[in-house]
């Protein structure tokens, strides 16, 4: 089959647009600006009932059909996609599903890039794994009301009762007559029919489905990838463009004291150099402060910024030192912290075990590295401005230019172009605010702010770093009946409350403290750390050192009592049972209802035992070679991952296999899930092996892909097979971004110890298997 | 004053000599399909072919390719084993984000035009130059084999 023709922001004339406006906003409609800008759910007011998934995030959801479906008289089907496209497949992936239920031949359908208007279209945020759980359901109820529509208007020409007709592939049949009318035909008619109400709109009967769950479907973009037609973010070009690129403070919370354009102005091609002022902390998603320099082209700004002479004041992250700050986030692990889960009585449990176990974690701070870095585009006319990127939160970016322009957000148009990776970064539009602040100083002509990789490594919002320290007490038969786990990690909230130490309710709930394990004594601590630099929310987040910790840990415990991990670890999460988040203390459960989305360890453990069987665990393997399983709870998902690893006499790592299963409930399109997940295994290898970004001095010490590896051809798995779990359209919707990477790295250093017997605790891995 | 041939057509480029050919490529000529990434030859987002060998076009200075011919993603489709390229990219849905894919795709195209059927250490090789921060590289793989007739190619 092949793939409708991608379409950018367009005004084309279509018919069923413009007229009757009917708002099914629902969720909150005005909060405060962190929560807003964070893009995370609310904090429901006291009084408020909770509101859970899409009800409450930031503007809700909408499903109007008004608003994403547009149909032409040639019979065009056009799909807005409101949320970014960043390799995930979301512009084939969300269309397709109010394709699916309006009917539409796919062959016929373009797809509209929504621009930043969350009032319009519902909440925006790429991220958290949300895009398709969140809206399947409003994309079914405004593809399954555009098809009532098209079907009443054909019974009303045909004065037939309107049950008498049925919308088929592009066209609405009348069986008892043989008539059918095809949706061009149709569509001034159908745009003059009422919206049905939403309680009496009919969805499809899944089996009835023609693409959702297929996987049939060609990307949307990809015919334009492949030929160098595809727009991201960096590719703006506009009449008259001029290029900056600035140069931030080389530590965070640093100030510019003076600097010296002479040389910079000599260089061919620059015209101005301009000072962005440094934002007062928190970080949020202010920029950085410093010195643009604009120029002809991008080239003669790099160089124009390579000949600036910048005087900076450190400030007050001057000393921030990575080794340094693992001895002392090593100390604060080592002591009692904040109490986040208690059951039982630990104490008493471990006093009472057959033997105590401990060991202790370290995963350092991490860089999205995009491929695209980071770029945007603002131009200002009469009083309005327009924005161009890469952005994962338009609506962020909207608001924030706005602000910083001293506009209403009503007059700044945010047009998003494809993201050339995101995986948290993009989320934080400080690169957007860059571009309008230069934009004004050039009497508002469009100005292209490119980040290169050096101000993309050195700047980003760093993924925390980490130790979790573990301890357990097993019984005589090496079963743990207590477990003490300290995670501790400077908080992303930092970002946004100057000051943040303790880990926020969603950074304990990505797999610390809402562990199902069949442990009678359990007690999460979360001792205090300072952040010393901008701190994000990286692809699955906190559950990286969360899982490697813990999936690493009762790896041990199992070696420790000469057991199979496979089966350990089953008998650590015990029988199937559906446990509440609450009784996790877990207050977050990914914004989602704890009782739609409780834990499932029925559904954890049948991960486990798919993986185990597809990837054959047990099979006996070459000497050097190892297999390590590690399953884990992200996003309202359940993944397991074994990893066969091979080890050879120097100590190198390669890894000729990967099987992942997952259970995200159903799919709309399970190319894509396989895609993530053996992405996802690309990206936990790289965590594992190679990822790091180290500070001394307060400079990240790592400026490009030269000393900030990442895994490459010859070092991602040769092979990785995917198993879907089979899902039922009925249920909620589980992630499908993000929960693919946790288990990865704890499952490569569980096989790297079965084939060496070497147990790795600190990430990356890089030499430490070196002879 | 240099002037490059791109894709079959005369350039006269008014730029110091040695500003890259990617910037080039991108901000005078409009040709975006050819991507930054690194600009250190570390990443081969850049990756274009001058007389058809794969290059880093972000550290080629324009001075240098004055009298070759360049060909980047733009063109490639021009070529049967760049066309063929192409289309296994799509039909194994081996983009994610697309970013690199460009890349990627020169330095495949570039490969089997040499190696009618290369081996899995030729490929890795011939494409580690080029990093892919989705992940692709299961698939990457694949289409290549496909191109190359070669079992193995199940994405």
């Amino acid at each position: 089959m092949s793939a409708p023709r991608a379409e950018g922001p367009t005004d084309r004339p279509v018919v069923i647009a413009n007229v009757s406006r009917r708002r099914f906003l629902q969720g909150v409609t005005a909060l405060g600006g962190f929560v807003l800008a964070a893009g995370f759910p609310s904090a429901a007011r006291a009084a408020d009932p909770p509101k859970y998934g899409a009800d409450g995030m930031p503007n809700g959801w909408v499903d109007d059909p008004l608003v994403f479906v547009a149909i032409a008289v040639d019979g065009t089907v056009s799909i807005v996609c409101h949320r970014s496209e960043m390799g995930q497949g979301v512009r084939t992936g969300m269309p397709m599903i109010v394709a699916d239920e309006l009917e539409a031949d796919w062959k016929r359908v373009r797809v509209v890039q929504a621009t930043g208007d969350e009032k319009r279209f519902g909440n925006q945020d790429t991220d958290g794994s949300r895009s398709t759980r969140h809206f399947f359901e409003p994309m079914r109820r405004c593809g399954a009301a555009a098809r009532t529509m098209l079907e009443s208007a054909a019974a009303a020409r045909w004065g037939v009762p309107v049950g008498e007709v049925e919308a088929r592939n592009h066209e609405v049949v009348h069986a008892k007559t043989g008539r059918r009318a095809g949706y061009g035909s149709l569509a001034k008619a159908a745009a003059a029919q009422a919206v049905p109400a939403r309680d009496t709109v009919r969805l499809k009967d899944p089996s009835k489905f023609r693409y959702i769950g297929k996987g049939q479907l060609k990307l949307v973009d990809g015919r334009d990838i492949v030929t160098g037609k595809a727009q991201y973010g960096i590719d703006t070009r506009l009449p008259g463009m001029l290029y900056a690129v600035v140069a931030h403070p080389p530590v965070y919370r640093g100030k510019v004291v003076s600097y010296d354009t002479a040389e910079t102005l000599k260089v061919p091609g620059v015209l101005k150099v301009v000072e962005i002022e440094a934002s007062a902390p928190p970080a949020q998603f202010n920029p950085l402060g410093g010195v643009a320099v604009v120029a002809a082209n991008t080239w003669a700004a790099i160089q124009g910024r390579r000949a600036l002479k910048v005087v900076w004041d450190d400030g007050p992250n001057a000393g921030y030192d990575s080794v340094a700050f693992k001895a002392t986030l090593e100390e604060a692990a080592r002591k009692p912290g904040k109490v986040v889960r208690d059951n039982g009585n630990v104490d008493a449990a471990m006093a009472g075990a057959a033997r105590r176990l401990d060991a202790e974690y370290y995963i350092p701070h991490l860089a999205h590295a995009t491929m695209e870095p980071p770029a945007a585009t603002v131009r200002i006319a009469s009083g309005k401005a327009e924005v161009w990127g890469c952005f994962q939160s338009p609506q962020a970016a909207r608001d924030l230019v706005a602000k910083r322009l001293g506009m209403s957000a009503a007059d700044v148009t945010v047009h998003v172009t494809l993201l050339g990776g995101g995986f948290g970064r993009k989320s934080k539009p400080d690169f957007a605010v860059e571009a309008a602040v230069v934009s004004k100083a050039m009497d508002g002509k469009p100005v292209k702010v490119t980040w290169t990789r050096e101000d993309d490594l050195m700047h980003t919002y760093f993924h925390t770093v980490s130790v979790e320290h573990l301890e357990a007490g097993v019984d005589a038969q090496g079963k743990p009946i207590a477990w003490m786990h300290r995670s501790v990690a400077p908080t992303l909230f930092s970002t946004f409350v100057d000051g943040a130490k303790n880990e926020a309710p969603l950074e304990l709930g990505m797999g610390v403290i809402n562990v199902p394990f069949a442990i009678p004594n359990v007690r999460i601590e979360n001792p205090e750390a300072t952040a010393h630099t901008r701190i994000g929310w990286f692809r699955s987040v906190s559950n990286i050192p969360h899982a490697f910790a813990v999936q690493s840990f009762v790896a041990e415990l199992a070696a420790a009592a000469g057991r199979d991990q496979k089966d350990y670890l089953l008998e650590v999460i015990g029988p199937a049972r559906r446990v509440s988040p609450e009784a996790l203390s877990d207050t977050w459960n990914h914004g989602e209802s704890p009782e739609r989305y409780p834990v499932d360890t029925g559904r954890l453990r049948r991960v486990v035992e798919t993986v185990a069987r597809e990837a054959g665990w047990g099979r006996s393997l070459p000497k050097g070679r190892g297999l390590g399983i590690a399953a884990h709870y992200s996003f309202v998902s359940y993944v397991a991952a074994v990893v066969e690893v091979a080890v050879d006499a120097n100590g190198s790592v390669s890894i000729p296999r990967i099987d992942i299963a997952v259970d995200c409930g159903a799919t709309v399109n399970p190319d894509r899930v396989r895609a993530q997940m053996q992405g996802a295994a690309v990206m936990g290898v790289s965590i594992a092996t190679v990822g790091e970004m180290s500070f001394k001095g307060g400079r990240a010490e790592q400026q490009n892909f030269d000393t900030y590896e990442v895994t490459r051809m010859a070092g991602a798995p040769r092979e990785t097979r995917v198993h879907i779990l089979p899902g039922d359209y009925s249920q909620p919707l589980g992630g499908v971004g993000e929960p693919g990477v946790p288990p990865i790295p704890p499952a490569l250093c569980n096989a790297i110890f079965a084939a060496t017997g070497k147990r790795i605790r600190r990430l990356p891995i890089r030499d430490q298997l070196k002879a | 004053m240099t002037s490059v041939t791109v894709n079959g057509r005369r350039y006269d480029v008014n730029l110091p000599d040695d500003t890259p050919l990617l910037w080039v490529l991108r901000d005078e000529l409009g040709l975006t399909g050819t991507k930054f990434g690194c600009g250190m030859a570390l990443c081969g987002a850049c990756t274009v072919h001058v007389d058809g060998q794969p290059v880093r076009s972000c550290i080629t200075p324009i001075s240098s390719v004055a009298k070759s011919k360049i060909t980047t993603i733009e063109a490639i489709g021009a070529d049967q084993v760049g066309r063929a390229v192409q289309a296994a990219w799509v039909d194994m849905g081996v983009p994610q984000c697309g970013y690199c894919q460009s890349g990627q795709i020169m330095s495949a195209t570039a490969l089997l035009k040499r190696s009618q059927k290369p081996t899995d250490a030729e490929i890795d090789e011939a494409m580690s130059g080029n990093i892919c921060r989705c992940g692709t590289y299961v698939r990457v793989r694949a289409a290549i084999k496909q191109v190359a007739g070669q079992p193995g190619a199940a994405r």
